[in-house]
């Protein structure tokens, strides 16, 4: 797990500040994206009948997924602890192969880049991708 | 023979002919060299890069985001054979730079968030799959000569 400085929590803090009223726009936008630019993502969610933007499983899903995320950064000093049930839910039940949180993770920042550009500078930029490397890390403990 | 749909060459296209080569290009590489700052170890010679402000006003990042985008450019204008079109830019790669091929995604990475940065809401799901796919190929295509 890479050492999150207090420079970065703070800037990922700041930043959640700024786009947290949007989070459930956000969270419909980036899986939606997930599912059309990576496809290969869709073989997780076979039991939807509807996987197109907008929907209403990829927007209630959306909602959950920055839940999660508004979840981690709240219990950001100790996101093992933190997250512990959301990580045996991935470990045991969903068993999401680690390499899609980065998936996830490019279209998350892809869409605050589209909604935030402003805000979303280099410096927030890899506070929040540090950030997030730790959120899948967590995620994927109790994997093996 | 990559097959590509009239959306995506127009969705290609479209985003270079709106986007600036000089802005773009800066932002691109400064954004990798701060998100990933391992990918340093190739600008040895670039001079100050310790910092965020000290990489995004480096002259020598400016000037060779001018180069990575016309290296790309080659690949808009070549859509139909981004292979044969790279082949001495992979064999410059893999060779005489000796860059580790996944470094492309991330440079790839960052660029994409500069494009979306850029473009805000034009940049539909579609378009960013079409701008994936394209830069997908891309690196594909400097990745065929390393041995």
């Amino acid at each position: 797990m890479t050492l999150l400085t207090e420079k970065d929590k703070a800037a990922v803090k700041a930043l959640w500040a700024k786009i947290a009223k949007g989070a459930d726009a956000i969270g419909a936008e980036a899986l939606a994206r997930m599912l059309a630019v990576y496809p290969q993502t869709k073989t997780y969610f076979s039991h939807w009948p509807d996987l197109s933007a907008g929907s209403g499983p990829v927007t209630k899903h959306g909602k959950k997924i920055m839940a999660g995320v508004g979840l981690a950064v709240a219990k950001m000093d100790d996101l093992s602890g933190g997250l512990l049930e959301l990580s045996e839910l991935h470990a045991f039940q969903l068993r999401v192969d680690p390499a899609n949180f980065k998936i996830l993770a490019q279209c998350l920042q892809v869409v605050i880049a589209t909604m935030f550009p402003n805000d979303f500078t280099p410096e927030a930029h890899v506070a929040l991708d540090k950030f997030l490397s730790n959120v899948a890390l967590a995620l994927s403990e109790k994997y093996r | 023979m990559v097959k590509w749909s009239d959306f995506e060459r127009a969705a290609i296209q479209d985003i270079f002919s709106k986007i600036n080569y000089d802005v773009v290009g800066c932002a691109a590489l400064s954004r990798c060299l701060i998100v990933y700052p391992w990918t340093q170890r190739y600008f040895g010679s670039f001079g100050n890069l310790y910092n965020a402000a000290a990489i995004t006003s480096n002259p020598k990042v400016a000037a060779h985001g001018k180069v990575i985008m016309a290296g790309l450019e080659k690949a808009v204008k070549n859509m139909d054979d981004i292979k044969t079109t790279y082949k001495d830019l992979s064999v410059l790669h893999s060779e005489k730079l000796q860059v580790d091929p996944d470094n492309f995604n991330l440079l790839a990475d960052c660029l994409t968030i500069v494009v979306a940065g850029q473009m805000g809401a034009a940049f539909t799901p579609e378009v960013h799959g079409a701008f994936q796919k394209f830069l997908a190929v891309v690196v594909a295509s400097l990745r065929k000569q390393y041995h």
